[in-house]
């Protein structure tokens, strides 16, 4: 009886396992097939904002910080990597690479000052370095301030794979997006991954067994920023134009609120909220009703009716079916 | 000629820089006040500021009122609209975690601009100074425009008067005994939540009057109050939220810095509050006025 109990129990789990494969299966055959339904350049914005709330999640959800200055390193990342293919004539791939490690040497320079206060402190100070930021970039000569670097070329990738196409580019955004999930994945699901959670669930005590708290901090700030450049530089390659509403405070809390609508903390919900959200702004631009109001509304909304998010409200149903589930289960048994 | 600064042009933007400081000593005071008691950042408040130039701007231009006139019931009007989000939504974030809280704000502060954005576009609307007050005297040494002397002096009256009312009166006490401990205070029969509504609104009136005497200086428009609330942080941030003195001495002082920064070096003039904060965060992470917590 009770080695029958036991194997019951398990069983949810596994069916949980099989569920999260089928979904990723699903998913992988989305994005494969998506570009015979949807417009490509709409959806590679969609991946690289996608991305771009995904890293934001890893300090949200999974650090417990709130940043508000992310737009920096996504539109920091940009111009550098829109600079570096434009007049030094940069591939995609290297361009890329600059523009990440522009973003995490930003994101090491930001999160040193940022994190030595918590909580709100953090948030307006985030808020307050990437305003300067923003103004330093206005005036560096080579972001031609309110024009924006304009024209980039879309190099060939390793010289044969034609970025120029957009198809072609499609499956590049998709698998540059696919690698920077699975950073995202292995960085949450590591050891490190778990201590970030302790730090975030109490940090006093964490920082009373021992660990070094700021320097996790700092450590996952870095990778969030690193990914948050790789999705600016991204879509670089995508739009061919570096512009100043990247690197505005605005944008950050475009990404937050892609975050939170989506479900901060929850691994996929960062990426439906950057659809949604990107999806209504698609609609609203034919609309004469400024965007700011549908953003302003949506964040109310979230933060007053459902602060769990979609994917993290569906997550907690799921959850009590799945153990409602088992306890039907067991009874039975019995 | 001071390092090479004609002193006219010295001072004028000496006096500029106080005019910008208590612009954000006044709102960084009620940033402080509503924060200390609420423990909310109140990103709206930017907000309460562009709608309390807005309103003086339709109080004159439509209604007819005065510029004095307006400058008493706009703040009050923008004390209502406070006071009517911190009953029907700040205050069902109080139990959960704060950052809802700063998160609601920013959504309201879009909310509000976008609104405005729709009705009146996003150019400047004009807003003419007061007849009485359109003056310059000449000191000798330089020419001091009357609106300008004016908006400085009446910011910082009003700056003192909060301290007064804080510090000297039983309301204040009150105020502060709710910011130690507001349950216990709630003990004493004190009605803690309505003096939770007459905070946020009174700090919204602040802000509000700010943005009246600001309308005939810089252009009415929607996006006034977001770009001023930034830097505003900033100045929170140096001076130690919570501390009133703070709030008001970074306030004016980096209204000046920020004028010495555009006379001496002007493409550093718009990053100086920030790289102020940055050092400050190194040196003193609680501010320069910051208590411990």
């Amino acid at each position: 009886m009770t080695a029958m109990l036991a194997k019951t129990s398990t069983c949810p789990l596994h069916r949980r396992m099989y569920a999260k494969l089928a979904l990723m299966a699903a998913g992988l055959a989305l994005l494969a097939a998506a570009p015979m339904f949807l417009y490509p350049v709409f959806l590679m914005k969609l991946l690289c904002f996608g991305l771009f709330a995904a890293a934001l999640n890893l300090v949200l959800g999974y650090g417990g910080m709130v940043a508000f200055g992310h737009a920096t390193f996504f539109g920091g990342a940009a111009y550098v990597t829109a600079h570096a293919i434009k007049e030094w004539g940069f591939g995609a791939g290297s361009g890329l690479m600059i523009g990440v490690a522009f973003a995490l040497v930003a994101g090491f320079l930001m999160g040193i000052i940022a994190i030595r206060r918590q909580g709100f402190y953090f948030a307006m100070t985030t808020l307050a370095l990437s305003q300067m930021a923003y103004f330093a970039f206005f005036q560096a000569p080579f972001t031609n301030a309110e024009d924006g670097i304009q024209r980039v070329p879309r190099p060939n990738f390793l010289g044969f794979v034609p970025l120029a196409d957009n198809l072609a580019l499609y499956y590049f955004v998709v698998a540059v997006f696919l690698i920077g999930m699975a950073v995202i994945w292995r960085v949450i699901h590591s050891p490190f991954g778990a201590s970030m959670t302790a730090i975030r669930e109490n940090e006093t005590r964490t920082l009373s067994l021992g660990y070094r708290v700021n320097r996790y901090k700092l450590t996952v700030f870095v990778i969030s920023a690193g990914l948050s450049g790789l999705a600016g530089s991204l879509k670089v390659l995508v739009f061919q134009i570096a512009t100043l509403t990247d690197v505005a405070w605005q944008m950050s809390g475009e990404v937050i609120l892609m975050t939170l609508l989506g479900g901060v903390g929850t691994f996929l919900g960062p990426v439906i909220g950057a659809a949604l959200v990107l999806t209504i702004q698609n609609y609203m631009a034919s609309t004469s009703v400024p965007v700011t109001i549908f953003i302003g509304a949506a964040f109310i909304i979230c933060v007053m009716l459902f602060r769990k998010g979609i994917v993290g409200e569906i997550d907690a149903f799921m959850r009590r079916e799945w153990a409602a589930d088992s306890i039907r289960k067991k009874v039975e048994l019995q | 000629m001071i390092f090479g600064v004609p002193l006219v042009a010295l001072a004028s933007q000496l006096v500029l820089g106080l005019f910008n400081g208590a612009f954000y000593a006044l709102l960084s005071l009620g940033l402080g006040v509503i924060f200390g008691l609420l423990r909310v950042v109140n990103f709206t408040h930017g907000a309460f500021y562009t709608v309390g130039a807005f309103t003086a701007f339709l109080l004159t231009n439509q209604a007819g009122l005065s510029f004095w006139a307006s400058l008493l019931i706009a703040p009050l009007i923008v004390a209502a609209l406070a006071a009517v989000l911190e009953r029907s939504l700040l205050r069902k974030l109080y139990g959960l975690d704060a950052l809802y809280g700063l998160l609601l704000t920013f959504g309201i502060a879009l909310l509000i601009e976008g609104m405005l954005q729709m009705f009146f576009g996003v150019a400047g609307q004009p807003y003419q100074v007061p007849a009485v007050l359109s003056g310059t005297s000449n000191l000798g040494f330089m020419f001091l425009p009357h609106y300008r002397a004016f908006a400085i002096g009446i910011s910082l009256l009003l700056c003192l008067l909060t301290w007064l009312i804080i510090e000297y009166t039983s309301l204040g006490a009150k105020l502060r005994a709710a910011t130690e401990n507001s349950s216990l205070l709630e003990v004493f029969g004190v009605n803690v939540p309505l003096l939770l509504t007459c905070t946020y609104a009174f700090g919204g009136a602040l802000a509000g009057f700010a943005g009246v005497v600001a309308a005939p200086v810089f252009q009415v428009s929607p996006l006034m109050g977001s770009n001023l609330i930034i830097v505003v942080f900033a100045v929170v941030i140096i001076g130690g939220l919570g501390s009133i003195t703070g709030a008001i001495v970074s306030g004016l002082m980096l209204g000046v810095l920020e004028a010495l920064a555009k006379v001496y070096w002007p493409p550093s003039a718009n990053l100086v509050p920030f790289l102020i904060m940055a050092v400050v965060l190194f040196l003193r992470p609680r501010g320069l006025f910051g208590k411990g917590e």
